[in-house]
């Protein structure tokens, strides 16, 4: 089953008389072990195709399906339920909460789901053991270097076993050393676990960690 | 509310504006809790302390103890309606009065009683008094002769009872003859014979409502009278009603701005979160679970306010001159304390509909 089904999905936002078209169309399938790289300039679309496909957006028309969701028909509270369990998010700017730990930072998924602590925990140190950050997990994210956050900000988007991950801009405030070594990271961490990402950006120098690219220009997907 | 409870106690200091906002409220508003119950409980003690549950007072008077006389055949009267059960008279003389040996002039009120109030035994005999609390903090003590009014007339202290002032001045409890020698001694022109007092005092009998009871009595006498319920009677004491309206006023308005504290701050934390609460919405903290924790933090907020002003307070209390009449009682702390933490709690919710529309999209764009 794929990880995520686009179909015909339009997104329209209105300005005053006028109508702009975000996103035109758009389908898309990617598979449940798969990585794929959008790439478009600013303005393309591609954070809104991003949004949508992670319940933060609903669709003007079109049909979204993520795992055996239909994410196009939920309200804005199934939404909210959703996001907690289906997708994980790497923000761009890595957005981790400052006042708590690198663990806490992981744990806070659990929690906002739900689920028992002593589960949630372990977790957290199963991924930061594997990201490496084991003898960070006790420090506040103000501390962390910004590879650690990002390191941080992949582990956390990982904490809900989500079908599919979605990542705006890994690479766009790192060098390209750096950049790098958190592709690598985001490859070796999604693969394998049957989790699919969908991974934005417009630095054609990260498409190749991807499976395939996919890119989109004026709101429509490129084939 | 995890979320909420670890940025109190890992940046305490970015609550500090408002926490100490609040505590100066917190103790503007046990001070003026203090002084209400100071000049309450200072004026009304010998009324509040009376047993008896309807109070009689001549229909001219207007409800004032000092102006009002009952005379015997009006007391026979009140005696015949249904539903009395004892009566007693009572009268209160203002004056001046010194100890024996001693200069300083003492405030006190003379009161002339037959039914015994809460706290004071039986009337004493003549010439002698019971003298409230208050007095013996003015330097009296059991032994000591005052000698009352311009005519100085002389009263020994046999003991002293607590909580019975009348209108900030202490109460010298006496039996009704005695009471009788100093008023009419001490002001000629409102002499008292015997038999007369300002106000009957009415027990009820059990089961009768006082309030009925006041009615029968007023027309039982014609319209002679004009009946009190007990605490009626607490509230046409001079200024007790317009010191309660004025003071109550004060401290609505002190918890309205103690809301508006806790409603600015929140609200200024919450546009400052912006960016923090559309990123826990987009990892699907829903919008009630954000706006909890910003409750949690005001009413933790308020309560270290509370603890901190009434601490402060209570030390205020301590060192403000005696006249002054703070008293901070524990009833007035508790119910403060409650109405500051349900106002702070009131206050942080004005920032719930900004919560509720904060995007969560605006995470990733």
């Amino acid at each position: 089953m794929p990880a995520l089904v686009m179909e015909g999905v339009r997104k329209v936002y209105r300005s005053g008389d006028e109508e702009v078209v975000a996103l035109d169309h758009a389908d898309l399938v990617v598979g449940d072990d798969e990585m794929v790289t959008l790439l478009g300039p600013s303005g393309s679309g591609k954070t809104t195709l991003l949004s949508i496909a992670g319940g933060l957006l609903t669709p003007t028309e079109g049909r979204v399906v993520v795992g055996d969701q239909v994410v196009s028909d939920l309200d804005p509270r199934q939404l909210t339920a959703f996001r907690q369990r289906q997708v994980g998010f790497v923000f761009q700017s890595v957005n981790l909460v400052p006042f708590l730990t690198a663990r806490e930072n992981l744990t806070v998924v659990g929690e906002l789901a739900g689920r028992p602590r002593r589960e949630t925990g372990e977790q957290a140190d199963r991924l930061l053991e594997e990201l490496g950050l084991a003898h960070r997990a006790g420090n506040l994210a103000t501390d962390l270097s910004g590879g650690e956050r990002q390191r941080v900000a992949i582990g956390r988007a990982l904490m809900n076993d989500p079908k599919l991950v979605l990542v705006d801009e890994p690479t766009s405030a790192l060098d390209t050393k750096m950049g790098e070594a958190v592709m690598e990271l985001l490859r070796n961490e999604v693969t394998g676990r049957g989790v699919a990402a969908v991974v934005v950006t417009h630095d054609t120098r990260m498409t190749h960690y991807t499976d395939r690219t996919v890119e989109i220009v004026d709101g429509r997907l490129q084939a | 509310m995890s979320l909420a409870w670890r940025e109190l106690v890992r940046r305490p200091g970015r609550f500090a504006v408002a926490g100490g906002a609040l505590t100066l409220l917190v103790v503007l508003l046990l001070l003026l809790g203090g002084l209400l119950d100071g000049l309450y409980l200072g004026s009304t003690g010998a009324i509040r302390a009376q047993r008896a549950d309807v109070f009689v007072y001549s229909a001219t008077a207007r409800d004032s103890i000092v102006r009002s006389r009952i005379e015997p055949d009006l007391r026979e009267q009140v005696e015949r309606v249904d539903g009395v059960e004892a009566t007693g008279g009572l009268g209160v003389a203002m004056l001046g009065a010194t100890v024996e040996g001693d200069d300083d002039v003492l405030d006190v009120a003379v009161t002339g009683y037959e039914l015994a109030p809460e706290g004071v035994p039986e009337p004493p005999a003549p010439g002698t008094g019971y003298a409230d609390e208050r007095l013996r903090a003015d330097g009296v003590r059991v032994g000591d002769v005052l000698d009352v009014g311009p005519a100085g007339v002389p009263v020994e202290v046999v003991d002293f009872v607590s909580d019975t002032s009348y209108l900030q001045q202490g109460a010298l409890w006496v039996e009704p003859g005695t009471w009788r020698t100093i008023q009419t001694e001490s002001r000629p022109d409102a002499a008292v014979a015997d038999g007369v007092f300002q106000v009957v005092l009415v027990v009820a009998g059990e089961g009768v409502d006082a309030g009925e009871l006041a009615d029968r009595i007023d027309e039982a006498t014609a319209g002679a009278t004009s009946s009190l319920t007990r605490d009626e009677a607490v509230l046409s004491l001079p200024g007790i009603r317009q010191q309660n309206s004025v003071f109550t006023a004060l401290i609505g308005v002190t918890l309205f701005v103690a809301g508006l504290v806790a409603a600015l701050f929140f609200a200024l934390v919450t546009l400052e979160r912006t960016s923090l609460y559309a990123t826990l919405k987009a990892l699907g903290a829903p919008s009630s679970r954000l706006a909890l924790g910003v409750v949690l933090q005001s009413v933790v907020v308020a309560l270290g306010a509370v603890v901190l002003g009434g601490t402060i307070t209570v030390a205020l209390a301590q060192v403000i001159p005696d006249a002054v009449p703070v008293q901070v009682e524990p009833s007035r702390v508790v119910t403060s304390s409650l109405l500051v933490l349900v106002t702070a709690a009131v206050g942080a919710l004005v920032s719930l509909r900004r919560i509720v529309r904060i995007d969560p999209a605006t995470a990733i764009s």
